[in-house]
């Protein structure tokens, strides 16, 4: 009893708290002054036509790299609560179902291939790394639970991770050492905006975001699965 | 004040009553994916202008006239941030709910004693 009036308490303190923002919060009628500038120079400057893509890869790109730190890290303490020492025990498996097989069969690869083209275009249309990484690993997801007995090879899983997260550190420098910053974009040609090849080191950062996401969270995955065993 | 952001909050409320009451360690985690899922519908309410549409330049939204016609893309990007936190988040705790599951054998919070005073 005391503890639900305690908790009757808390949550009405956090409403109390937040409602103000709730009412106060009038609609916002133009764009903030930052915003602004990105909208205005943005396209021109970056080569971009993914005005959101621009912000995250390259002008909040040092926020990224903390974001895809973390993301790492987190994936490492995966990892650490769940290693198993020795070899795993062999426990029997149920397979799974025919439909589900022949279903993964035809679905894998367009998976794989829809997550490559999702980061690949992240520059042109709604999506980029994270998203097109997501997609593989949940495409990894779907082969391990229809083929119940698919080991999945960490060593290459790691040189993926490291490779992709080492060349995003060196395109990083590159734009520090050729061009403006750190992450500039511009040290590459700028393109015809709107194609594919275009808006400099962006498409390639977001690749090796990609790759690096999707082989993280394929880790993810990997160590839980194996934990059931 | 917008229906977004109310809903926003009434899923915080939600996400942080779950989190006080359930004992299940799971539904605690579900918990906070709720608030996660709030903080993020407020955010991008913020961003958001009225009869505007997504920051990206096509056929439909042309360079010049971009600034009247989309909506802030900060909030958006970093909206993308927060989920993939989010999801990381998620992961590790369910790991740390698998370990703890290893080692009593119960998911039950109230059985967790070593932290109460």
């Amino acid at each position: 009893m005391v503890k639900k009036i305690f908790v009757l308490v808390i949550l009405v303190f956090f409403a109390v708290m937040l409602l103000p923002l709730a009412k106060d919060l009038t609609p916002f009628q133009e764009l903030s002054p930052v915003a602004k500038k990105y909208v205005e120079d943005g396209p021109d400057e970056l080569g971009g036509a993914n005005l959101v893509t621009s912000v995250i890869v390259t002008y909040r790109g040092l926020d990224t790299l903390g974001e895809v730190a973390v993301l790492f890290i987190a994936a490492a303490g995966v990892g650490f609560f769940l290693r198993k020492d020795g070899k795993s025990n062999e426990s029997k498996k149920r397979s799974s179902s025919q439909i589900l097989q022949s279903g993964t069969t035809f679905l894998f690869p367009l998976i794989l291939v829809f997550g490559v083209y999702i980061f690949l275009h992240g520059h042109l249309t709604p999506g980029g790394g994270f998203q097109g990484g997501v997609v593989i690993a949940s495409g990894i997801v779907l082969l391990l639970l229809s083929r119940v007995a698919t080991k999945i090879n960490t060593t290459i899983l790691h040189l993926v991770e490291s490779l992709s997260g080492a060349a995003y550190i060196t395109i990083g420098v590159l734009g520090l050492v050729l061009a403006a910053g750190f992450l500039d974009n511009r040290f590459l040609d700028l393109g015809e905006f709107g194609t594919l090849l275009s808006a400099g080191a962006i498409p390639l950062i977001y690749s090796f975001i990609g790759l690096k996401v999707g082989a993280e969270l394929v880790g993810i995955i990997d160590n839980m699965q194996k934990d059931q065993q | 004040m917008t229906l977004i952001t109310i809903l926003g909050l009434a899923l915080i409320m939600i996400g942080l009553w779950g989190m006080l009451t359930q004992r299940n360690i799971i539904k605690i985690i579900i918990g906070f994916s709720i608030v996660d899922t709030g903080v993020h519908l407020i955010m991008v309410s913020i961003g958001y202008l009225k009869d505007r549409t997504a920051p990206i330049l096509d056929g439909a939204v042309d360079k010049t006239e971009a600034l009247s016609k989309v909506v802030d893309p900060i909030p958006s990007a970093l909206v993308l941030t927060a989920i993939v936190i989010g999801l990381a988040v998620t992961a590790l705790m369910l790991s740390y709910a698998i370990k703890l599951y290893e080692k009593k054998g119960t998911l039950d919070i109230n059985d967790f004693k070593e932290l109460k005073w």
